[in-house]
């Protein structure tokens, strides 16, 4: 009997103390953000699809479509080509195209890249209607951001090849 | 339904899954029910199946890497621990002792954050809903951590063989060290609010209970094995990277029973906070991964098994190499699958509402069972 | 005549002035509910539709009208259509007591309590009927939980009231009301305040108490198969019940329209409303107790303390007079 009363009695005093609980949280401040009205911002290394780094000294991007990413990456979601610099043995890039919907965000291409031409965007809205909307053209994202910057957009693959440049770019775009 | 062939049809059966709130994922158990109570349950698994071990034989080594933290995704960096451990074991590679101690420090936050979710997801299937905030709220910060660290807050693939490819800096052990401090003073509110709930403890008290010998016999391992009373973490018992360095205890349960493995779980997110303040104490300075590690791996022919202690239990790798650049056959052994084989055995007998309780205390994460 | 037409006029205006405070005081709940809970987990809850999200309910409500109704193949489907109905019904009969000031009642029936509790009653029947006409398991198992709750609770839940009763010496809601213009019962009587809250949150099928609907065992228990505005008329019920349970322990316990300064329309309503917090707190707070469990809890302590309440009461009652 003794044991049934202290029973039922702590009993019923943990309950009020789970109240005192969350009542306490009820008048504290929110912690959740309303997302479409407010953001938070992405941490500098948060992974989102790749893009081109943008190199501050030709203001344009560093890969020479050697495709190590390409081969590297686990889902073949990488398409680069890119076309050889006329007077060198080097090749530049002319597209770069991402099936993001493939992607698992490993991040080994851009560890693989031996120019450091590839990092994370912090883009993390991504979603689209359909598949099509998750093909990203990261030599378009380039050209944007050229732009948006008042660079000189790149248009033949490297300084010194003119004539047989946008060829080879038009086949590049056929295959991708 | 159950009563077309008559009263004397005595026993029915109910369908808990593929999509039941409390299967957190497409697990179905076929159950035997009489009334309100359980005569037999089959699990049935495999919904989830998505071929991890045959992608590993079409993958090179690094290409296999992002898989590892999808197998488990709540306690991905164990995963990816142990995968690459055994290549590492394989091609003899030495990781840098500041590396295992970045590696021990962002799986030990990865096995808080996995009980946590435990934590709020097991109160949501015993029908409290407001600690699952909570935790979410406390994970939030772990998570924020570690997307600093390793840029994703989910699936994470961070380690590289031979170290990790970024180091940690001051922001993120200033970071720890708050996180611990905030996670320490939530422990009294979630006593309070849980713990020492009578309705709480009518719930979890003497229900499901797993008898040590039974829990061997199966290959039950993890918090689900030690709430039987069985001191058994590969942390101590097989250590593997510089976990011998470090002062922690190994939680167990006296009955065996639901509450057992609550606590034990809880005791563990304790520990596994004291492993990372020892570790950022100690963490030594150098360099973060080891000096030649090919990029085309090519580890020589030979059979390797390594075994890390997941929030879950003991995960092994089974590789085999004939010299390849993609691995011969992998194996990967996942405590859930062996933990969820003795869930027929305790449900047998209880009602539909232990067995809710019950299922969630082995602290399944169904994708990983499927793999 | 002159007495029908009255009369009439007034039950009248009566069903209509509850039936729109039925629908009102259910957007308000359901609105109250999400902002409490969301406080309570440190959201701020629904914020798009309206001044802090005050019209949402009005949104879902539209939605739920807009949806189709879907009647699955092999229900039971006269007991099936017929069980939201019984629901709803001795919801709105409950109204017909409640004081909510001197003046605004709609019968002063000298039986009202009586009245209240019978009909409360007859939801138990309403998910009973849902649970088996919806030819699914698990609202059978939700329906046969609900019964032998409900009937569990009923008896405590008679118990304490009796013991108001019998201070009272009525069975009139407003003379139990006015009899406590100087000290509320709660004072009196906290104890079965206290069994009252208890047994009330379980009669509404309220967390702690929801194993009828219990999410992770059974899906949606009783109305798994119910959709659109039939589901809608369910949770409709569900928490017009709860006003009455609230309304009904104002009654006994604390004083009713009585008040300072106040209108007693007023006072009557912060009660109500302030005893419904109370529940959505627990909500918010509490796991969920299991079916035996919970009938252990009926049997064993609430209603021994329950008889053991009235038995004090009549004692020290048989004694003051």
């Amino acid at each position: 009997m003794k044991a049934y009363v202290k029973e039922t009695l702590t009993g019923f005093y943990s309950l009020l103390a789970g109240l005192g609980v969350t009542i306490r949280y009820f008048v504290k401040p929110i912690v959740t953000v309303q997302y479409p009205r407010e953001k938070i911002d992405m941490s500098p290394r948060y992974r989102g699809h790749t893009e081109f780094l943008l190199d501050p000294e030709t203001g344009s991007h560093r890969c020479n479509a050697c495709e190590n990413c390409a081969r590297t990456c686990p889902s073949g979601v990488i398409t680069v080509t890119g076309v050889k610099v006329p007077g060198t043995k080097k090749k530049r890039a002319v597209t770069y195209v991402l099936d993001y919907s493939l992607c698992s965000l490993c991040g080994l291409c851009v560890e693989v890249c031996p120019t450091n031409a590839l990092k994370f965007s912090n883009e993390y809205r991504l979603a689209g209607y359909s598949r099509q909307d998750m093909i990203i053209d990261v030599m378009a994202r380039l050209k944007a951001q050229q732009r948006a910057l008042g660079l000189p957009e790149e248009v033949p693959p490297a300084p010194e090849a003119e004539a047989p440049a946008p060829e080879a770019a038009k086949s590049g775009e056929a295959e991708s | 339904m159950m009563l077309e062939k008559g009263l004397e049809e005595r026993t029915f059966y109910l369908n808990l899954g593929p999509q039941h709130p409390s299967t957190h994922g497409v697990l179905r158990i076929v159950l035997e029910m009489d009334g309100e109570f359980i005569v037999t349950a089959d699990p049935v698994i495999g919904y989830g199946h998505r071929a991890h071990e045959k992608m590993a034989e079409l993958r090179t080594y690094q290409q296999y890497l992002p898989n590892m933290g999808r197998v488990d995704y709540l306690h991905a960096l164990a995963y990816n621990q142990c995968y690459c451990m055994a290549v590492e074991k394989l091609a003899g590679i030495t990781v840098p002792e500041r590396a295992e101690f970045i590696r021990v420090i962002t799986s030990e936050l990865n096995r808080i954050s996995s009980h946590l979710l435990w934590f709020g997801a097991y109160l949501l299937d015993l029908g409290a809903f407001t600690p699952f905030l909570y935790c979410f709220d406390d994970r939030e910060q772990i998570l924020d951590l570690l997307d600093r660290l390793t840029g994703s807050r989910l699936t994470y693939c961070f380690y590289r063989f031979g170290g990790v490819p970024v180091d940690i800096d001051d922001d993120f052990i200033a970071g720890c060290r708050a996180f611990s401090q905030r996670l320490r003073s939530r422990w009294d509110d979630y006593d309070n609010l849980v713990t020492k709930n009578v309705i709480f403890i009518h719930r979890t008290r003497d229900v499901g209970i797993l008898p040590p010998e039974m829990a061997l016999q199966y290959g039950v391992t993890g918090p689900t094995l030690r709430g039987s009373g069985i001191p058994y973490d590969i942390r101590k018992s097989e250590p593997f990277s510089v976990y011998p360095l470090f002062d922690f205890e190994i939680p167990i349960g006296e009955r065996g029973d639901v509450m057992d493995r609550y606590l034990v779980r809880l005791q563990e997110m304790e520990q596994s906070l004291r492993i990372i303040e020892q570790a950022l104490d100690k963490l030594p300075n150098g360099p973060i991964m080891a000096e030649k590690v090919p990029k085309r791996l090519k580890p020589p022919e030979g059979e390797v098994y390594t075994a890390v202690e997941t929030a879950r239990g003991e995960f092994g790798i089974y590789l085999v190499s004939k010299g390849d650049v993609k691995p011969y056959r992998v194996k990967l052994r996942v405590p859930c699958f062996s933990n969820l084989s003795v869930l027929p055995e305790l449900i047998k007998d209880t009602m539909v509402a232990d067995a809710v309780a019950i299922l969630g205390s082995i602290d399944l994460v169904i994708p990983e069972i499927d793999r | 005549m002159q007495f029908f037409l009255a009369e009439g006029a007034r039950l009248g205006l009566g069903l209509i002035g509850v039936i729109s405070l039925v629908a009102v005081n259910a957007l308000f709940l359901i609105w109250m509910e999400r902002k409490v809970s969301a406080h309570i987990q440190l959201r701020p809850g629904p914020m798009e539709v309206g001044f802090h999200g005050a019209l949402q309910t009005i949104a879902d409500a539209l939605k739920l009208i807009g949806k189709e109704l879907i009647t699955p193949e092999d229900v039971d489907k006269l007991i099936y259509l017929l069980a939201p109905i019984v629901m709803f019904l001795p919801v709105l009969v409950s109204f017909l007591v409640i004081p909510f000031s001197p003046t605004l009642l709609i019968r002063d029936l000298n039986v009202g309590v009586l009245l209240i509790f019978a009909f409360s009653t007859l939801t138990v029947l309403a998910i009973l009927m849902a649970g088996w006409a919806s030819n699914n398991k698990y609202s059978l198992l939700g329906a046969i939980r609900s019964v032998a709750q409900n009937v569990a609770y009923e008896i405590p839940l008679l118990l304490t009231a009796m013991s108001i009763i019998l201070m009272a010496g009525s069975f009139q809601p407003s003379v139990i009301v006015s009899q406590q213009a100087k000290v509320w019962n709660i004072f009196v009587q906290p104890l079965a305040f206290l069994l009252f809250i208890i047994c009330g949150t379980a009669e509404t099928n309220r967390a702690p108490f929801d194993i009828p609907e219990a999410e992770s065992e059974l899906v949606a228990g009783f109305h798994t198969e119910y959709s659109g505005m039939r589901f809608a008329i369910f949770f409709l019920a569900e928490y017009t019940n709860m006003f009455i349970v609230s309304a009904v322990a104002t009654i006994f316990f604390l004083g009713g329209w009585h008040g300072p300064f106040l209108p007693p329309v007023v006072w009557f309503l912060l009660k109500v409303y302030a005893l419904i917090f109370l529940m959505m707190w627990f909500r918010w707070t509490f796991p969920r107790l299991r079916f035996d469990q919970l009938i252990t809890f009926a049997w064993k302590i609430l209603i021994p303390l329950a008889l053991l309440n009235l038995i004090v009461t009549a004692f020290v009652l048989k004694l003051v007079r």
